[in-house]
């Protein structure tokens, strides 16, 4: 017994989730809030961007913050063409890892390319803060190529 | 505690210590044609099950098939607006976007002829005489803000009858 319609509404979902981040990532996301950002040392000299709180090799617990630059270098890429609503930017843009000067490892974020022809392995990049910061990874609003 | 040594600058400053992650999922629902037609008895204030024809349960909301017998349930039932409290959940915890509060009371409302049960608010009772087996009937929002959503029943309340012996509802606990 088909019927003329079907009924169709929106149905939204959404969990309010908070969660506490324990002291390195305190320290990771107090000083994006302080305009600075953080990597740690491995016990093999290594400098991990975010910095986790245990050795990936060892699992020893790690506590030397390094702090490192605004600047730094695509390690790899992918074009975003239609932005999705709360992403970082709302007009196209490209996820990268990237390689904070001083670091041995790739923080994601979103660079402000404008254009993926702008964009490559290698290219250098700059922090971009957020005009309001209160200490989450958004405090970074995205990265730009530099010049 | 770590002997984590943070920068001189972020000394003196208030540490971050939770961050908000929200997660949120906007899909489309799409009914079916069994519940479309459900949900629209639910807008005249009718309660509109199916009926299987191989094992002749009714189930509310349908379907459209028979999870059992895997065929269309073909036969449409206008179910009364009672039925027997199966199973029951005190809320006591607060949370974002609670509508009422706490504590309340969900329960599995089998109305009278279905076969399977309806959850919604139990209310006009307090909360620690909410039981197994207890008689309840709808309470419907206002004629004109019926809709085709089950928010249309606002809750269900005490009828006053004698419980349901557990007997009747035990298949369907």
């Amino acid at each position: 017994m088909p019927d003329a319609e079907v009924l169709s509404a929106p149905l939204v979902l959404e969990y309010p989730f908070r969660r506490t981040v324990g002291p390195v990532q305190s320290a990771f996301l107090t000083g994006l809030r302080e305009g600075i950002v953080l990597g740690i040392r491995t016990r093999d000299g290594r400098v991990m961007c975010p910095p986790v709180e245990y050795d990936p090799v060892t699992g020893d617990e790690l506590d030397e913050l390094v702090e490192l630059g605004e600047t730094g270098t695509v390690a790899t890429w992918s074009w975003e063409p239609e932005p999705r609503p709360n992403q970082p930017l709302d007009r196209p843009f490209a996820w990268a890892l990237v390689r904070l000067d001083g670091a041995d490892t790739g923080l994601l974020h979103a660079v402000d390319a404008g254009s993926p022809d702008r964009m490559s392995t290698g290219a250098r990049v700059r922090i971009r803060w957020a005009a309001e910061r209160e200490g989450a990874i958004t405090d970074i609003a995205c990265f730009e190529v530099e010049q | 505690m770590t002997g984590l040594v943070l920068p001189e600058r972020l000394r003196d400053v208030e540490p971050v210590r939770r961050i908000r992650t929200p997660a949120r999922l906007e899909y489309n629902f799409t009914a079916g044609q069994a519940t479309s037609r459900f949900l629209r008895g639910i807008a005249t204030k009718r309660i509109l099950g199916e009926r299987c024809p191989e094992c002749g349960k009714v189930y509310v909301p349908p379907r459209g098939s028979c999870p059992t017998d895997g065929v269309p349930t073909s036969e449409q039932v206008e179910l009364p607006h009672t039925g027997t409290v199966t199973t029951f959940c005190v809320v006591n915890v607060q949370f974002y976007g609670q509508a009422i509060e706490v504590p309340y009371v969900c329960a599995t409302v089998l109305l009278d002829g279905a076969d399977i049960g309806l959850f919604g608010l139990v209310q006009e009772i307090p909360f620690d005489q909410v039981r197994m087996g207890l008689r309840v009937e709808a309470v419907w929002v206002d004629d004109a803000e019926l809709t085709t959503n089950l928010s249309s029943i606002r809750y269900w309340r005490p009828t006053g009858e004698p419980d349901a012996a557990y007997e009747t509802y035990r298949e369907h606990v």
